[in-house]
């Protein structure tokens, strides 16, 4: 890189066999840093995805008068503790939080753990029918399973799991997005000699997949554990089925905030960003493996 | 490789005619069953709870069946007869389609041009890609909130905003078309970030000196976008296409809280269908009608998958087409 640009730095003669990269310097701007356009862009795009967040930190701040003003506040006001106490009486929101923590902690450990295994058996493993199980799993993906809420809600009904959190774990204990995923990754990462040489000298299986598997998967694991927390947070429609107001998840409890007879929007939006800060603490700190898993092609979840 | 695997079978089952002992026996039946044991888990659960409810919403479906008092007599396809003419789900699906447009479209727009502006040598690449990630971290319960917020017919943000300018209010949840408008801003803010990402990672996978020899060729920054970005970056596209329409379909959070009393507005001017099943489930109790929606609709976004398919596959092959002609026109030259 270094090379590349003292040799185009203005007034110094190229020789000839150095044209080409210079060439492209000036066609394309490789190299060369873009331009104010590019950054004004990139600026923009930075207050779109802030804004309404920032917004919400504003109002979450203030009173309702606040958003009478012809030209909107621009920055917090000192009301936030107070709002946050009004959240506090308004929606159990510490067990709320501690509720989606276990559903989605629960939720990851057993999507990922099933994943694995059974990616691993489809990436790795010789047995009759693979191919014809594998096609099943893809098939499976297509199918959205928000459709069976109807069944799926009779049945927790008969088990008598309404009301309890379990009601909304056990519909998502696997996915085949999730199967699918890991086999992908597992199938080129993991040489067929390394199990064969696990194999010789004695492990079984298990411990065939405990040794060499499992360690190779490690960062499919993580992306997948990832998204997988992402989506079981987020979910909305089945917990706001099966879980009463006093023992709800985090999501359909910011929901009862809006759906009070009065609405007092400064209250509401403290709960968003209140919602919003331990997503936010997960994004700071796995924000990076969040990107290269979307780049590397992960789904929606 | 050939080699490598043609070893284990020939190590596992030595010629011998002695009677194998116990650990050797094990070790077959260790082999064999294991796989089996290791995707068990997947189809038992999934078998439970993706494909048992699936089916079994088909049989409520050809019932009268209520929320509390449960399954009454067969009516065949009567249900379906029901929703079909009910323009109450004609309404749901004009207004799902409408919002699903709205979203779509600018979505891939947006995240096409974000994707564009990223893939250039910038600096703080990793600062950039998550601001605009940022949004996708943000739950769509808590995007509604604050998005309802804004959106707010008397003093919210955008209509006092827009009043400063002489623009008299619209009416955000009131009217058909700004309503839809409302609630696909709301996917939008979220999502874009995330499919630009995707397109970014396609963009990246192009090689470089397609590029250097087009601008050789003198074309421009934007004919090199069209003519080459793009179509190298198609495959991706449609996945963004076919995964945003499976989602579409399914919009349920946003327009439900975007009016907390209503089941999508008084009017119903943003019901969306998974909402119109929910209402017809829970707040009418009408089970058997709630299951053949789930089950038309479940048939609509097979159709849409389907026709997602066979017009990317059409696609494809009339870029075959073109490059099969390549050759020949250089043959000219």
């Amino acid at each position: 890189m270094s090379i590349l640009e003292r040799h185009t730095t203005p007034g110094q003669e190229l020789p000839a066999p150095r044209r080409r990269p210079a060439l492209r310097h000036r066609l394309l701007g490789n190299g060369l840093r873009p331009g104010y356009l590019t950054y004004g862009l990139l600026l923009a795009f930075f207050i779109g995805s802030a804004y309404p967040l920032w917004w919400s930190a504003v109002v979450g701040s203030r009173s309702n008068e606040a958003l009478s003003l012809t030209w909107p506040p621009l920055f917090p006001g000192g009301n936030f503790w107070k709002n946050v106490a009004e959240v506090m009486d308004t929606i159990p929101f510490w067990t709320a939080l501690w509720n989606s923590i276990l559903i989605s902690s629960i939720i990851t450990v057993s999507v990922v753990m099933f994943s694995t295994l059974a990616g691993y058996a489809f990436a790795k493993l010789r047995f009759k029918g693979n191919n014809l199980l594998m096609v099943a799993v893809v098939a499976t993906m297509a199918i959205p399973t928000q459709l069976g809420i109807i069944p799926l809600f009779m049945l927790m009904r008969t088990f008598g799991w309404t009301g309890e959190i379990g009601a909304v774990i056990v519909p998502t204990l696997v996915t085949a997005f999730g199967v699918f995923f890991m086999r992908q990754y597992l199938v080129d990462v993991i040489p067929d000699e390394l199990i064969e040489s696990a194999r010789m000298d004695g492990a079984n299986m298990i411990k065939t997949f405990w040794h060499v598997a499992l360690p190779a998967a490690r960062p499919a694991m993580a992306i997948l554990s990832l998204f997988t927390f992402m989506s079981a947070w987020t979910d909305f429609l089945w917990p706001l089925l099966v879980l009463d107001a006093g023992n709800p998840t985090l999501q359909t409890a910011l929901s009862q905030l809006q759906s009070n007879r009065y609405t007092d929007y400064s209250v509401v939006l403290t709960g968003a960003v209140l919602a919003t800060i331990p997503l936010l603490i997960l994004f700071a700190a796995a924000g990076k493996q969040l990107i290269s898993g979307i780049m590397q092609g992960a789904v929606k979840g | 490789m050939t080699v490598t695997t043609k070893r284990p079978a020939a190590a596992a089952a030595p010629p011998q005619k002695i009677k194998p002992t116990f650990r050797q026996r094990l070790n077959v039946w260790d082999v064999k069953a294991s796989p089996y044991l290791y995707i068990s888990p997947f189809f038992l659960l999934f078998a439970l709870v993706g494909l048992f409810p699936l089916i079994y919403t088909f049989w409520v479906s050809l019932h009268e069946w209520h929320l509390l008092k449960g399954q009454g007599e067969f009516v065949g396809l009567g249900n379906f007869a029901d929703v079909l003419a009910d323009r109450f789900f004609w309404n749901s699906l004009f207004n799902t389609m409408s919002i699903f447009l709205l979203s779509a479209i600018p979505q891939l727009a947006g995240a096409l041009v974000i994707a564009a502006v990223l893939d250039q040598n910038i600096r703080a690449k990793t600062f950039w890609r998550m601001s605009v990630l940022l949004p996708y971290v943000v739950t769509p319960v808590a995007v509604a909130l604050i998005f309802t917020n804004m959106f707010n017919e008397e003093h919210g943000l955008i209509n006092s905003f827009l009043g400063n300018f002489g623009v008299d209010p619209i009416m955000w949840r009131t009217e058909t078309f700004p309503s839809h408008v409302a609630i696909a801003s709301m996917v939008n803010w979220r999502w874009t970030g995330y499919n630009a990402l995707i397109l970014l990672a396609a963009m990246q996978a192009v090689p470089r000196d397609i590029y250097e020899s087009a601008a050789l060729d003198g074309a421009g920054a934007v004919r090199r976008f069209f003519s080459i970005t793009l179509p190298s970056i198609r495959p991706t596209m449609i996945f963004v296409v076919i995964t945003s329409t499976i989602g579409g379909l399914q919009i349920f959070t946003e327009p439900r809280l975007f009016d907390p009393t209503f089941a999508g507005g008084p009017q119903r001017q943003f019901q969306t269908t998974v909402l119109y099943l929910w209402e017809m489930a829970f707040q009418r109790q009408d089970f058997g009608a709630a299951s053949a929606i789930a089950w038309l609709l479940f048939l609509i976004i097979v159709l849409f998958g389907v026709l997602n398919l066979a017009l990317s596959r059409r696609i494809a092959s009339s870029d075959g087409r073109r490059q099969r002609r390549r050759p020949a026109a250089e043959g000219k030259h």
